[in-house]
């Protein structure tokens, strides 16, 4: 049985397309057949975080519009084995995807064995991000410690719960807050909403919380998805999503404050 | 520095305890503009509500008012019905 699942936040730049390609990757990893679809048409940047711009040749508009085969679209990962990468259009033609085009390219992802189908979706709750979740099965909704990405996640679970092929047929998709750029330091000093603060508000389980890291700009800086860069904060924090979507039962990570003054005080005495 | 830091934050307000105080009011807001539709069968009810009236008195239409005001955990419905001086 294949899953769908959109990668969404209604605010832009707060992390999808990085947790896109860190969690398919990562899914991959496990064995499981992937593919992740940009759908960020116009804008597509998912190529160029995996590190596979220069591959691209025909695109999901290009598949839906019957100029390309879907296999002849794929492209096939070079690091991960089970990893397929469909790239987004770089067309300004706003109606390019439309729900039947977009569900025959699920579909048939599914006839060939796909085990995930991971949607990235654009910011916004325009046409490409109502695209990217209306076949969804699950979605991640990536949201940062900050008013304005609460609020528009909130708005997201409204059109997840009202508008989506599964809400219309009755059904409910599974939801799972994924909390990014995250500092402890700072929710600790007060100045950051914490995650208990946001899964109160938003009322969906947890399903992690991705520190604020460094690792995250040299991972996009040379294509790799920061996954793989296991000794990374990040990169494991990632890891943890995946088992836990995978089922298994991982306690959070890098979610407390760190001691930094005390450090000094350990080199001195300890 | 333990004791600068501490006078720091004592001075100033915890401004993440006040990004969540807000969201929790503006999201129940807009969760409860979106389930109720309050505003729909307001007119209705005003004109209904001015016909029993004038069974019993003569009112002019501006003369009632119905208004909705929302509150954190309840709306209430407020009506404001102004009578005619009464020559008794
Ligand atoms: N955990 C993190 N730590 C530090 N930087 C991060 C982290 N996650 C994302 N970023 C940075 O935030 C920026 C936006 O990330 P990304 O492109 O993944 O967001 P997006 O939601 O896909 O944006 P858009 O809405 O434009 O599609 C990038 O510069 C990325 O490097
Ligand atoms: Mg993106």
């Amino acid at each position: 049985m294949s899953k769908v699942i959109v990668v969404t936040s209604g605010k832009g730049g707060v992390g999808k397309t990085t947790s896109s390609a860190a969690f398919a990757a990562g899914l991959a990893a496990k064995g499981h057949k992937t593919a992740v679809i940009d759908f960020d048409v116009g804008l597509r940047n998912l190529d160029l975080i995996m590190g596979v711009e220069r591959r691209v040749v025909y695109d999901f508009v290009n598949v839906i519009n019957g100029e390309a085969t879907l296999k002849q679209a794929l492209i096939k990962d070079k690091r991960v084995d089970n990893l397929y990468i469909l790239p987004a259009s770089q067309t300004r033609d706003k109606d390019a995807l439309n729900k039947e085009g977009v569900e025959s390219v699920i579909n048939e992802l599914k006839e060939d064995g796909f085990d995930y189908i991971v949607c990235d979706s654009p910011a916004g709750i325009e046409r490409g991000a109502f695209m990217a979740l209306y076949f969804a099965d699950e979605a991640i909704i990536v949201t940062n410690p900050e008013v304005s990405s609460v609020r528009d996640s909130d708005r997201i679970l409204g059109i997840l719960q009202s508008r989506s092929k599964k809400a219309e047929e009755g059904g409910t998709i599974k939801e799972h807050l994924l909390i990014t750029r995250y500092s402890p330091n700072r929710v600790e000093g007060g100045d950051m909403l914490s995650m208990d603060d946001i899964v109160e508000i938003l009322s969906i389980p947890l399903i992690g919380v991705i520190p604020e890291s460094g690792a995250v700009l040299q991972a996009s800086n040379s294509g790799n998805p920061v996954i793989l860069d296991t000794e990374s904060t990040a990169g494991q924090a990632y890891s943890d999503v995946v088992d836990r979507f995978l089922g298994e039962e991982v306690a959070l990570r890098f979610i407390d404050a760190e001691v930094e003054k005390k450090g000094f005080f350990k080199k001195l005495f300890g | 520095m333990g004791l600068f830091s501490f006078f720091k934050t004592e001075k100033k307000k915890d401004t993440a305890s006040l990004a969540k105080e807000r969201l929790q009011i503006l999201i129940a807001h807009e969760h409860s503009d979106k389930n109720k539709k309050s505003p729909d069968y307001l007119p209705k009810l005003q004109e209904e509500i001015l016909e029993v009236i004038r069974k019993y008195v003569h009112v002019d239409e501006d003369d009632v008012n119905v208004n909705v005001e929302k509150g954190d955990d309840f709306d209430v419905l407020e009506l404001n019905i102004t009578l005619p001086e009464e020559d008794k």
